[in-house]
């Protein structure tokens, strides 16, 4: 005896046949597979665009279609192929000195404090967590870099981090094209710390000395990491599910110093986790929470 | 609002830069070379001036030479808008008292950029 199948009107437009039906199942796998391994919520309705952004992928791997990747996803050994879809569903949007007002902050206000409050020990820790292909964690370079006669004999420490191998290698290179060193870099800049390369522009060798570049999931601990005086993650949680998201500002907060700064997106808040930071004048630059002190009893 | 006068002796670099720049809200007004750009400015001086490097008649380090010598020529922003995309002429550009340089082609993007850098967007 056959089954019958009563779709509703907008079960049977989306699934219109059999290869529909497949293909929205492995969609939903993939975008469950992708919120486990990234903290990435890719929304239901992207389905068309999931499929755009992997078919190079599926077609290099010759994997025929995304239902037989996201089975590959789950079995042992495909880790380089995973790494190449997370790759494809990135989205790499990054500038020098991106939106200002926040390397305006860091310059005017939060370095003089930082500096003054570690008088004693003289050094900074930076750590850039969503890099991208590195543009942000050479603007802080170029900024500590102006502040270098007040910072000499200083330990500064630049740590550059994202999910991507790819952007993580163009990060290193520190190679940009004409369009890249054109948004956001002023021409002072541009001469004082760019050479020409053929036909693209490089960082100059003392600027890429001071910066360390390295592969991270924000899903993971960071603890050997150690503490920083300023996390710049900007424009990644913006992706994230809640509860991924309220788990990475926590874990980010763990890694912060006492007084320390976490930059975020200009559209980005800490609403997940409002505990652990503070509102600073510049509404994409929080201050991380002390931690609560205990009542003194009253005698 | 403020004026800019486009220099480039190409009809289309004058078309597309006024277009970007008046999305950017600004009012244009163009030349197609140094020398008539300067008869421009002695009429009246713009706040910024988008400046091509080779042009017939007077060509754009000419031209910035000549604007800073007139009365009030250290008023205008100058920034350079050229093919010449070599360090070299850059740092020339920029001693001469250029005040931004944009390498070409450009898009909307880079524009806006580089007027933010000179603090008019």
């Amino acid at each position: 005896m056959r089954n019958t199948v009563v779709w509703s009107p907008r079960e049977a437009a989306l699934v219109s046949n059999a290869g529909d039906a497949r293909m929205c199942f492995a969609f939903a796998r993939f975008r469950r597979q992708l919120a486990a391994l990234t903290g990435i919520a890719i929304g239901a309705d992207k389905q068309r665009f999931v499929e755009r952004r992997l078919y190079p992928v599926l077609r290099a791997n010759n994997v025929a279609d995304l239902f037989e990747l996201t089975q590959l996803i789950d079995r042992p050994g495909n880790e380089a192929l995973i790494e190449e879809a997370i790759d494809a569903m990135m989205t790499n949007e990054t500038s020098f000195f991106r939106d200002r007002a926040p390397f305006e902050a860091f310059r005017v206000r939060i370095l003089p404090e930082l500096m003054a409050a570690r008088e004693r020990q003289r050094r900074l820790r930076i750590w850039c967590a969503a890099v991208s292909t590195g543009q942000e964690a050479y603007s802080m370079a170029m900024a500590l870099d102006e502040a270098a006669r007040e910072l000499r004999g200083w330990s500064l420490e630049i740590l550059g981090t994202d999910i991507s191998g790819a952007a993580i290698e163009t990060a290193r290179k520190g190679v940009y094209s004409h369009f890249e060193v054109q948004r956001g870099l002023s021409t002072t800049h541009l001469l004082r710390y760019f050479h020409r390369e053929e036909e693209n522009w490089r960082v100059n060798e003392h600027l890429r000395a001071r910066v360390a570049f390295g592969q991270f999931n924000l899903l993971s601990n960071g603890a050997d990491l150690g503490a920083f005086d300023v996390i710049l993650c900007r424009n990644a949680l913006v992706n994230f599910g809640p509860e991924a998201k309220r788990s990475v500002l926590e874990r980010l907060a763990g890694l912060l110093a006492e007084d320390g700064y976490l930059f975020l997106g200009d559209a980005e808040t800490v609403d997940e986790a409002a505990s652990c930071f503070a509102p600073t004048p510049n509404r994409s630059v929080w201050r991380r929470r002390g931690r609560p002190r205990p009542k003194l009893a009253l005698v | 609002m403020k004026q800019v006068l486009v220099v480039d002796d190409s009809a289309v670099i004058r078309k597309v830069a006024r277009r970007i720049l008046e999305g950017l809200h600004f009012r244009t007004s163009e030349a197609p070379d140094g020398k008539l750009a300067l008869a421009e400015c002695e009429k009246m001086m713009p706040d910024v001036i988008l400046l091509d490097w080779n042009m017939p008649e007077m060509d754009g380090l000419e031209f910035l030479c000549a604007l800073r010598k007139l009365p009030g020529g250290n008023d205008p922003k100058v920034v350079f808008c050229t093919t010449e995309n070599e360090v070299g002429h850059i740092a020339r550009a920029m001693h001469a008292g250029a005040d931004e340089y944009i390498m070409k082609p450009f898009d909307q993007n880079i524009m806006r950029s580089k007027f933010q850098e000179i603090g008019l967007v």
